[in-house]
């Protein structure tokens, strides 16, 4: 695996930690939107966009960079906190978010934000668009290609059946360069998803579709890049990250609680969520200055 | 009279008229399109020969993707091979796509703007003894409503090819409206086709005399006919010269974009109108032009078409009969709006 340092990992901490402030500002100014996943991820977009990724984001549409496929468009606030913090686009254009004109749609939509890979919202879409990606780049560039196929996805959109022709079409083809990442947070809008719809055993049904799969503590820098290098390291399958993370993570508030999966901050839980991630943030730039 | 402008087969109403099944033409079309540009990819819901996309298949296996029975994937995957700058075509029966992927082909290609053709063949009833669910007579309605897409419906195999080559050069999302069963020849090699322009294939009106003392005599009756059915919108025609009745008659291949110019005239030089398709009559072809003419140049319209009914088994030419889609039944419609006419 990629050796990484300590200052690397403060690094990536202290940008999830900027990329969660991000979210919470931009959620309050919007007035709508969804806060828990996007907290959640907020480590593994930081380690994805400032570390893993071959990207360039004053070149987005550079033909040999990696695809990020976010599949549960609802949790864009992430994406876009992400992007602005990497570079793609002003961060202070965050606050635009869901507002008439915007170039940052309640859900993504690629024609609005060309840099985006795809547009998503209704879920359980963004594996199938994947498959074809990853299917013409074996077309062009056969199956040594290194270009590799990310697709974001969350636990709740495995209910969607598209998800599973995906999963067979992806096995079937042995697409060694799709890494799919899966926020395993154990929620989704009306309650925990063992409630709402049962997904055990998450990890042998991935495994039944012929992928290979990794189960990762989601908010570890170390098991994420780790997790990300052994997948690249596998030629005959597609790979799967489960990723567990905690909903609404960095903010005590917020977190595990299933009611956070829809709602934005008011004002009030804005300033504590801040406040909080704030003194984190401090705590992380000392310990790794 | 055929419109000799258009070139049309002298031996449409002989009684051995070659009759061949549109979805050929579009496995030949595909073939050709796919030797002319390598980045047309072909896609396959466990369909591939029943709607004629083995021939790209058996000639490019390595740009052919087999996705199982599985249509909501098959949109997905296709949108995803565009986005990488193939041309995908994506071909199963018009039932399951665009009719079990709706939502996927409106978000994952016309959403995202993607360049995905979408070939639904066994449209309409004459697929015949497979049945009313296997029979799509939504799938115009369906795919016409949706922002950026471009309807057409070839009315004989020769069409199809042309539609096929043509599709394959314009940017953007297309739906391409197959049917199953033979119909007969209607157009030849030489007959123009353009994406967008309607054709009239039989002229009712008539120009005589020559300079000032030209006299010409308009048709009473437009008909506008898209698919398999412009064959019998011909005939139908052709019968009523007997009766004096002058009908033109209009094969409107593409339904979306509409030509607009083509149907106002149509309408402005009969004063009446009938439109005929094999589709429900809610949302289809006759919808599209009702929408343009009640804006445009209001005239009495009829509909033939299937009235918000489900379809069973039977051979085609049976059900078109039982669901009022037969030559009688257009003559009949002529007739109708030609007393509604004022």
């Amino acid at each position: 695996m990629d050796d990484i340092t300590d200052k690397k990992i403060g690094f990536l901490q202290n940008k999830a930690n900027e990329i969660r402030q991000s979210i919470i500002e931009m959620l309050l100014e919007a007035g709508s939107g969804h806060t828990a996943g996007p907290l959640g991820m907020a480590d593994v977009f930081s380690a994805l966009y400032f570390h893993i990724l071959h990207h360039d984001p004053k070149r987005p549409d550079w033909v040999e960079r990696d695809r990020v496929i976010l599949s549960n468009g609802h949790i864009c606030p992430v994406l876009y906190a992400t992007m602005a913090h990497a570079g793609y686009f002003p961060i202070e254009e965050l606050k635009t978010l869901r507002k008439f004109g915007s170039r940052l749609q309640g859900h993504p939509h690629r024609e609005w934000l060309p840099m985006l890979e795809t547009s998503s919202g209704p879920l359980g879409e963004g594996l199938s668009q994947a498959v074809g990606m990853a299917l013409a780049d074996r077309i062009d560039s056969g199956r040594s290609s290194s270009r590799n196929f990310f697709v974001m996805m969350s636990d709740g959109e495995m209910d969607e059946g598209l998800n599973y022709e995906a999963m067979m079409l992806a096995g079937k083809e042995r697409l060694h360069n799709i890494i799919a990442i899966v926020d395993r947070n154990n929620i989704q809008i009306d309650g925990f998803t063992e409630d709402i719809m049962p997904l055990e055993n998450f990890y042998a049904k991935w495994q039944s579709f012929n992928w290979h799969v990794q189960e990762i503590d989601g908010h570890s820098f170390d098991q994420i890049i780790g997790a990300v290098a052994e997948a690249k390291t596998i030629f005959d399958q597609p790979s799967v990250i489960i990723a567990r993370t905690i909903p609404g993570k960095g903010v005590a508030e917020f977190e595990r609680k299933f009611e956070w999966h829809g709602k934005p901050p008011n004002k009030e839980e804005a300033v504590m969520a801040l406040t909080e991630l704030r003194t984190l943030g401090g705590k992380i730039k000392s310990e790794h200055q | 009279m055929l419109n000799s402008t258009q070139k049309l087969n002298s031996k449409m109403f002989d009684a051995d008229v070659e009759q061949v099944p549109i979805r050929k033409g579009f496995g030949e079309g595909l073939l050709a399109a796919g030797q002319a540009d390598p980045k047309i990819v072909g896609l396959c819901a466990d369909l591939t020969e029943s709607t004629q996309m083995h021939l790209f298949k058996n000639k490019y296996p390595e740009r052919f993707v087999q996705v199982g029975v599985a249509e909501q994937n098959l949109a997905g995957v296709a949108s995803g091979m565009a986005a990488m700058g193939k041309i995908p075509f994506l071909s199963s029966y018009a039932m399951f796509s665009p009719g079990r992927n709706w939502e996927q082909i409106r978000t994952t290609i016309c959403y995202n703007n993607v360049n995905v053709k979408i070939v639904g063949s066994h449209a309409g009833i004459s697929v015949g003894p497979d049945g009313g669910t296997h029979q799509a007579i939504e799938d115009i309605a369906i795919t016409r409503v949706i922002p950026r897409m471009t309807v057409i419906s070839p009315c004989d195999s020769v069409e199809a090819k042309k539609a096929t080559l043509a599709i394959a050069k314009i940017i953007g999302p297309v739906y391409l409206r197959l049917a199953r069963d033979k119909t007969p020849i209607i157009t030849t090699d030489e007959t123009p086709f353009e994406i967008g322009k309607a054709q009239i294939v039989w002229q009712g009106g008539r120009a005589s005399g020559s300079g000032e003392e030209i006299e010409i005599v308009r048709a009473h009756v437009g008909i506008i006919a898209t698919g398999a059915l412009v064959h019998k919108a011909i005939v139908a025609a052709r019968d009523l010269v007997a009766e004096g009745i002058m009908v033109t008659v209009m094969n409107l291949a593409t339904i979306k974009p509409l030509d607009v110019a083509a149907v106002t005239e149509l309408a402005d030089n009969t004063g009446a109108i009938v439109t005929v398709e094999e589709h429900q009559i809610a949302g289809g072809m006759g919808s599209a032009v009702a929408e343009c003419l009640a804006q445009k140049h209001p005239v009495p319209i009829e509909f033939i078409g299937v009235t918000d009914q489900f379809g069973q088994s039977g051979t085609p030419s049976e059900l078109v009969e039982h669901y009022g889609m037969g030559v009688s039944h257009i003559k009949t419609a002529v007739k109708k709006v030609l007393a509604r006419k004022k």
